[in-house]
């Protein structure tokens, strides 16, 4: 039967990918979440990524590594400052999605979009200056030459908080980017979309392959897998619940994971913690290196 | 071969211990509410040194509460106030150095000679050090704000007793913490002795509790609820055990544990500085170090020579009488570890390895352990795996300096490394990218209380010294 011809045409309605080694895959569960706006429609599909999707996401970044800890501070921090750039070119498309669901009013999705990018611009500008910060010459009492210096802890699982869902996964990645470790991001609840277009944006700044990757889905299943894997060395993770947290402690004693969990109650768009090289300081291992200094 | 017998050096300085030791809390030595007692034997000779308190869980909590009770006055106490009696316990461990070396080697069965020139002074360069960061925390995290985190709950173990103590204790009084910190059953007098000093230096009561016992002391200790940090050096197991325990409780943790460190020898290197290395690297406290250098890597075309001016050094080692100040070689700490010492020795052999001893006479009586070497190991080997904590090194070799860093860093601990190599930008390059906390290129077992000493991976996390050791102690924004 013909449609009516004042029915306008069908939206195409996305189904958004995960975002792993610099491609987009499905998850390979083949599930996906539905994305609701404030009346119940559906405005989209996110992929649900399982456990096996994280495994991938974690090699990934285990390959990726070495790379990116290698390079120069400086090229790190270029890299942060096109992440900056990509997100400025998709402020619209920010916008509308953070106000998509109908929580937040458009004025506050552009402040916390603009928000955003400054914590963008901040982490970038830390690269080439947290070791300078944070390590330097010991003054031992002998004949040494003595350094400590900032090293990155490898692979970083980053569990996003979901207030300000932009806002609040750049708040937990750019850290352990920035001081040089391969991330794997996980998102859930109202960060979906976000998380998602964020993923798309990753894909066209300059991160090398691996060293974000963004999987989507449900945190609370994610977790016991994210602690109990041997090639995670660390988390950084905002707005879990205490039997969440518990879970995530429990399987990070199983191989040391350095674990950073955020205060529920921080405010994502002012404290200072949240660009302080002291929550980078975490995310690094203090390596000190001695030698003799006499003719 | 020159005749390096030595005529006997005993250092004689006497020590009184009393007979029986109680728990220091509250700024006082207490009988214990288990009224059990165990006896400390000093290792070398099997003979009972002293009896010393066994803590249970009300010993405990009593340590606890008196911790927490002097919390707030010695945090609010004026940094400055605080530095100077740090500084003045810096001092009378200075003054008393003798009698700790002493009492430490008694207890312990380390050469006199490493805990006369080593453990102490160390331990009093420790306070001093820490003394004045009092009132200088605000410049050590710029912006941030800082606050004590509160009681803190150390257990230490019995490789460097006195030494551990003070790793402990003192950016824990520096921060503004108070403390309740528990020994090793098998080395309790140096800290008690300690406690003392804290009493002459007017340390306020409670600020620091020395309760001693053996694990289950322990145990109570790590999972009390009274506490807001828990700081451990031991083991990995342990500290594994810890890590769980304490899971959720949003308490703070840092943890000090075993290490199978690398030690790499090029072709290229000074080679006699680099034996010396090794030697004290693996046979420096008897190897009873959680940074020994026990894989020794070796750069495949010098194997041979190397190996063999090894041996030769080796047959010069003293073996014997701790007191004695030629010693370079004690006692190994105590019949269990000596059995597990032996255990992987004979492992060794029994996987395929093969076996050099020194030749040295070994006292008749004490728990004593030649030093060794395996030839012929394999990584997959467990005396290439597991930690000894003994005088055994196992030796290995490599082709080129890649397949030196992934031998090195194929294990599941990285608390240090060494690297002898007369070339600059090898050893620079080398040090970036092994996985260990310290790394010491052309030296080897160097410790200073400005320079942060701690591990990477299954070798525990949080850093021991300088500005970045503050980290355990503080709340750093609220964190």
């Amino acid at each position: 039967m013909p449609s009516k011809a004042t029915s306008a045409p069908p939206k195409v309605v996305k189904t958004y990918k995960l975002y792993i080694n610099g491609a987009f895959p499905r998850s390979e569960s083949g599930r996906s979440l539905p994305v609701k706006d404030a009346k119940g429609r559906v405005l989209a599909h996110v992929s649900h990524a399982s456990r096996k999707d994280l495994r991938d996401a974690i090699e990934a970044a285990h390959a990726a590594h070495a790379k990116w800890a290698n390079a120069t501070a400086y090229n790190r921090g270029q890299v942060l400052y096109r992440i900056a750039e990509m997100i400025q070119s998709r402020e619209e498309e920010c916008v509308a999605l953070l106000c998509a669901t109908g929580e937040i009013t458009r004025k506050d999705a552009r402040a916390e979009v603009d928000l955003s990018i400054d914590r963008c611009i901040a982490w970038a500008g830390w690269a080439d200056k947290i070791a300078a910060v944070l390590g330097g010459k010991q003054p031992v009492a002998g004949p040494y030459l003595v350094f400590s210096t900032p090293e990155p802890i490898g692979v970083v699982v980053a569990i996003a908080p979901e207030k300000h869902p932009l806002l609040g996964l750049l708040s937990v990645l750019l850290p352990a980017l920035a001081v040089g470790n391969a991330v794997v991001l996980c998102c859930g609840g109202r960060n979906l979309l976000l998380a998602a277009t964020f993923g798309e944006a990753l894909a066209t700044s300059d991160v090398p392959a691996g060293v974000a990757n963004v999987l989507t889905g449900r945190i609370s299943e994610l977790i016991p897998w994210i602690a109990s894997h041997r090639d995670v060395h660390a988390c950084i993770a905002a707005g879990l619940s205490k039997a969440e947290t518990r879970t995530l402690e429990l399987g990070a004693a199983e191989n040391m994971k350095r674990v950073t969990i955020l205060d529920r109650n921080i405010d994502l768009t002012q404290s200072p913690v949240l660009h302080s090289p002291f929550l980078a300081e975490r995310l690094v291992e203090i390596k000190t290196v001695w030698h003799p200094s006499t003719l | 071969m020159p005749d390096f017998a030595y005529a006997p050096a005993p250092e004689t300085v006497p020590v009184e211990i009393s007979p029986r030791n109680g728990l220091f809390i509250g700024g006082q030595f207490v009988a214990p509410k288990s009224s059990k007692y165990r006896v400390t034997t000093n290792p070398a000779t099997e003979q009972p040194l002293a009896e010393v308190a066994e803590a249970n869980a009300k010993d405990v909590d009593l340590a606890v509460a008196s911790a927490r009770k002097a919390l707030k006055p010695w945090a609010k106490m004026k940094a400055s106030e605080r530095a100077k009696i740090l500084f003045r316990i810096a001092r009378r461990i200075q003054e008393r150095a003798r009698e700790l070396a002493v009492l430490e080697t008694l207890d312990s069965g380390k050469p006199i000679k490493e805990s006369r020139d080593d453990d102490v002074p160390l331990v009093a360069h420790h306070f001093f050090h820490h003394a004045g960061w009092c009132d200088k925390l605000a410049y050590a995290f710029p912006g941030a704000t800082l606050e004590p985190v509160g009681v803190c709950g150390q257990v230490i173990p019995w490789n460097f007793p006195l030494l551990m103590a003070a790793w402990k204790i003192a950016p824990a009084l520096a921060c503004g913490n108070t403390v309740v910190l528990k020994p090793a059953e098998t080395t309790p007098l140096t800290a008690l002795r300690l406690a003392e000093i804290f009493a002459e230096c007017e340390l306020p009561p409670g600020v620091v509790n020395i309760i001693t016992g053996g694990p289950d002391a322990g145990k109570a200790l790590v999972a009390h609820g009274g506490l807001d940090k828990v700081a451990f050096t031991g083991s990995t197991e342990v500290g594994k055990a810890i890590a769980a325990t304490l899971a959720g409780t949003g308490r703070k943790l840092t943890l000090e544990l075993g290490g199978k460190s690398p030690h790499i020898i090029f072709a290229d290197a000074a080679i006699d500085q680099a034996i010396e290395g090794v030697v004290s690297g693996i046979w420096f406290n008897q190897g009873e170090v959680c940074c020994a250098g026990s894989r020794l890597f070796v750069e495949e075309r010098i194997l041979g020579t190397f190996i063999e001016r090894l041996k030769s050094r080796m047959q010069t080692l003293r073996v014997g009488d701790p007191m004695d100040k030629n010693t370079d070689v004690g006692a190994i700490n105590s019949k269990e570890q000596l059995e597990r010492i032996q255990h992987y020795i004979n492992l060794g052999a029994s996987e395929g390895a093969t076996r050099f001893e020194c030749s040295t006479p070994l006292p008749s009586k004490g728990y004593f352990c030649r030093p060794c070497l395996f030839t012929d190991v394999q990584p997959s080997h467990t005396i290439a795996r597991e930690e000894i904590f003994g005088p055994v090194l196992s030796v290995m070799s490599f082709r080129t300096p890649e397949e030196a860093i992934q031998r090195a860093n194929n294990t599941n601990y990285g608390l240090s490394a060494g690297v002898w190599t007369e070339k600059g930008a090898k050893a620079l390059e080398m040090a970036s990218r092994l996985k260990a906390g310290v790394v010491w290129l052309n030296t080897f077992n160097r410790f200073d209380p400005s320079a942060p000493f701690g591990g990477y991976r299954e070798s525990g996390f949080g850093r021991e010294g300088g500005r970045q050791g503050l980290r355990a102690y503080l709340k750093v924004d609220g964190r």
